[in-house]
């Protein structure tokens, strides 16, 4: 297991270079000159190649890189050019929103696709099978600024349950201790706030949620059908164990394992920041943040934050990966 | 009642208070497109920034609350010698940093100083000093001391008659120099100033608190806070301000403003701005270095239109490079009529019958003079077509786009400006002084008339508004004669409040003070 862990581990350094190779020829290969757009209708020749100077912009793309990858390996992922600000330090302000939606959305989408699958392949062939699929499939095709202005409609303008953007009400004051303001909310026992938390919370949730959930309705049921056919299946219908038990006890644990892969992949995606529901609620998190560095062309901020990023992703894999082995004793990783 | 009710409920019932109208006593809650990049006045470059700016720094000399005439602030009076040069402030004695340090003429020293000597301690930053070099700052000021602890003096190295305007600037804000001292670069998110309100919290992208300065030298502002939440999304930001979750917010997109004139809880502000949107063609390329055609294509654009379909009405249409309500703007100047059988007419004395093709070349983005570049762009392109000019369009991505039209790649462009300090120079020069018409160009035109560069210098060093009015009409004339651009609007400045927000006034500069606001309950 160890041995396994190491190798992976190690496997990981040649693809966060490959990570950094392809960010930074995507973002220096894309038309527009990061101090051109910086400076505006107001560009003038001196200041354009001043700044392109300052920025390093001047030396050659292959020195560009090794410098960028110099620091990167010293663990410094530059400063934003826009803010001056460390790169480290503005994903550090964000990332705390980011994670706090995604995990309301994926604890919707888990609960819901779970139930939504279950439901569809006990059922298999009957009504409720196919209206938990094309729930499903409805999930994946809605447009996801469409359902967020929706959502916004329905609930926070015609129905005023909801607030409708923002992740807590200006005239709410809650100091940060985690910067997750449920949690913070809760232990500072401001209560008013937790609720007003949770209420800004709901919409971009569940807005959220629909794909990740649709994609793990789908997956799960397709994997319980499998294992369904299976004759330990069979066998545990013929010692006389309800249908129930055989379902959730026997055949969810082993139809589990895809379904988690799709979790952790969503859950991957999902932590890149959510560009469109992001923007669409005011949502102060990374997806937001990092559109607005590929647009200004912060080439540093889209080369530390993408790493990142990256980064992040593949070791959310790599503990499904590890979680498979708990989840299925018969999944060894010592060779 | 079992656990998981009870836990639902005491969850919800919170919920629902909280979504109750909030009691926002004496707090704004203003919407904008944007976050603020940073809180240095002399860092910053962008009008987010500024907006919080304006209310937490002061200079020594302002303008009036709603046009671009200067009062006196930060500086009781002034005077220059008599050849001109050196400028002397007898600063207020009265004032005091939000830190509560005194502001005197050292602090003005540093303020400006730092941005001037390469040898200050603080010249090194990171970023630039973007509108001191914009402004040319360097060129225009020899030296600058403090002569004793309330007068601060300015020697410049010739007669400049927009040095006031400019020191009117965000960029020429005081600072405390203690905070600067003990912040460095960080004072960007620490700022200090004299201001009527002083910064408490900033989290980005999310909101940026102020504070009211009850410790400050005038009539302290109403407001107990002041908060600015970014929402990007335009019809999101309306919904909040139509739920009273936000009290106001600027740059309304153009189909929302009827939407806030039908609603008896909103008011709509408009503002004439400092700004114009033009079509420029460049010279440089045949066949627009004929005068008969670009006075064909002038008559050929039916401005009105764009002002009724792509400006709600809240625009006017353009005849001189300057906005009407700056000063200096010549009304004498007879605009060209939309006459598209002049045009033709035109054309063909210029020897082109049947008209020509050519390429027009449209900004990707919207901007504050020109919200729908593209849709302008087909409205334009119509209008030619119905003479004979066949015009394709063209669009590249934002940075590439300045970069050719720098470059003068372009047949014809579309481009705008938004001024800064109200003087005329700031338009005239800047955009078509024959010295703009280097490539990477501001001038892209091309146009290089020497005439107007004599009017335009000399308008520069005369201190006596007079002769400065006369020369700036002269230049008008000028251009209007030649016909480099075809000037199409002038864009006015927008934003919708609450309607118990009172004292809220749109200044032709975009500056946002908020000391005078207040909520009407």
């Amino acid at each position: 297991m160890l041995a396994y862990l190491l190798k992976r581990l190690a496997a990981l350094l040649p693809t966060l270079v490959g990570i950094s190779l392809a960010v930074f020829l995507m973002i220096h290969l894309v038309p527009g000159d990061p101090a051109q757009i910086m400076l505006g209708e107001r560009a003038d020749a001196q200041t354009v190649e001043s700044l392109r100077r300052e920025m390093g912009l001047d030396r050659p793309l292959h020195v560009q890189f090794l410098h960028f990858f110099g620091d990167v390996l010293r663990g410094d992922l530059g400063r934003s050019i826009r803010t001056q600000e460390t790169v480290g330090r503005e994903i550090a302000s964000r990332f705390p929103a980011t994670v706090e939606l995604t995990l309301a959305a994926m604890t919707i989408a888990v609960l819901g696709g779970l139930g939504l699958g279950l439901l569809a392949a006990s059922r298999r062939g009957g009504p409720v099978d196919y209206a938990s699929m094309v729930l499903a499939t409805a999930g994946i095709s809605v447009p996801v600024f469409w359902l967020a202005l929706m959502l916004i409609y329905a609930f926070a303008t015609a129905l005023p349950l909801f607030p409708v953007s923002g992740r807590l009400s200006a005239h709410l004051h809650l100091e940060p201790i985690t910067h997750f303001y449920v949690l913070d909310a809760v232990l500072r026992g401001h209560w008013v706030a937790l609720g007003d938390a949770l209420a800004h919370l709901a919409l971009p949730a569940v807005a959220l949620s629909t794909i990740p959930m649709a994609v793990i309705a789908r997956m799960t049921r397709s994997s319980l059908l499998e294992v369904l056919g299976e004759d330990y299946i069979r066998t545990a219908r013929a010692k006389g164990m309800a249908a129930r038990q055989v379902l959730v006890r026997h055949a969810l644990r082993n139809a589990f394992i895809p379904t988690l892969t799709v979790i952790a992949l969503e859950f991957g995606y999902l932590l890149g920041g959510a560009i469109i529901t992001e923007t669409v609620f005011a949502w102060p998190g990374l997806g937001r943040w990092l559109f607005l560095a590929v647009q200004s062309r912060d080439f540093r901020a889209v080369q530390g934050g993408v790493l990142l990023l990256a980064s992040l992703f593949v070791l959310i894999n790599l503990a499904a990966d590890l979680l498979y082995a708990w989840l299925d004793p018969r999944i060894r990783y010592d060779r | 009642m079992t656990g998981w009710p009870r836990l639902a409920g005491a969850l919800l019932l919170p919920l629902l208070a909280a979504c109750a109208a909030p009691d926002q006593g004496d707090t704004l809650v203003f919407g904008r497109g944007s976050d603020s990049v940073g809180l240095d006045p002399a860092l910053e470059g962008d009008g987010e920034s500024f907006k919080v700016c304006d209310n937490l720094f002061e200079t020594l000399i302002s303008y009036e609350p709603q046009s671009t005439a200067l009062r006196p602030l930060l500086a009781r009076s002034w005077e220059v010698s008599a050849d001109q040069l050196t400028w002397t402030f007898h600063l207020r004695t009265d004032v005091r940093f939000h830190d509560g340090t005194a502001f005197d003429a050292h602090a003005m020293l540093f303020s400006l100083g730092r941005q001037f000597f390469a040898d200050h301690p603080h010249h090194q930053v990171a970023g630039a000093y973007k509108y001191w070099k914009d402004m040319g700052m360097d060129d225009v000021i020899e030296d600058m001391w403090a002569a004793d602890d309330s007068t601060f003096a300015v020697r410049l190295r010739q007669p400049d008659a927009t040095f006031l305007s400019t020191l009117g600037m965000n960029f020429c804000a005081a600072v405390s120099p203690a905070a600067v001292g003990q912040h460095g670069d960080g004072f960007r998110r620490h700022p200090v100033g004299t201001g009527p309100f002083r910064f408490a919290e900033w989290r980005r992208d999310e909101r940026l608190v102020l504070v009211r300065n009850d410790q400050y030298w005038g009539e302290p502002a109403f407001l107990k806070r002041l908060i600015f939440r970014p929402i990007q999304d335009p019809s999101v930001a309306f919904l909040e301000l139509k739920r009273g979750s936000i009290h106001g917010l600027d740059n309304l997109s153009p189909e929302l403003i009827a939407q806030v004139e039908a609603d008896t809880n909103l008011q709509l502000l408009t503002q004439p701005g400092l700004t114009v949107g033009y079509l420029a063609m460049n010279m440089d390329r045949p066949p627009f270095d004929n005068r008969l055609v670009r006075l064909a294509v002038n008559c050929a654009i039916d401005k009105q239109a764009l002002v009724d379909n792509f400006y709600q009405g809240l625009a006017v249409p353009a005849v001189n490079p300057i906005p009407p309500i700056m000063w200096g703007h010549n009304d004498a100047v007879e605009p060209y009529a939309y006459d598209p059988d002049r045009a033709r007419r035109l054309l063909a004395e210029a020897g082109l019958p049947d008209g020509f093709e050519t390429e027009l070349w449209s900004m990707p983005v919207p901007r504050p003079y020109m919200p729908q570049p593209d849709r302008i762009a087909q409205a334009i392109q119509a209008d030619l077509a119905a003479v004979g000019i066949r015009a394709r369009p063209v669009q590249w991505e934002w940075g590439t786009y300045l970069d050719k039209i720098f470059d003068g790649q372009h047949p014809m462009a579309l481009l705008g400006w938004t001024g800064d300090n109200g003087d005329p120079h700031s338009f005239l020069y800047v955009l078509l002084d024959k010295t703009a018409a280097q490539r990477p160009a501001q001038n892209i035109s091309f146009y290089r008339s020497d005439p107007l560069h004599e009017v335009l210098v000399e308008a520069r060093r005369r201190s006596d508004p007079e002769t400065r009015l006369r020369l700036y009409h002269r230049a008008q004339e000028i251009i209007h004669e030649d016909a480099p651009w075809v000037p199409l609007v002038h864009a006015e400045q927008t934003a919708a409040f609450r309607a118990d927000v009172r004292g809220f006034r749109l200044h032709p500069t975009g500056i946002k003070w908020f000391r005078g606001v207040r909520l009407a309950r």
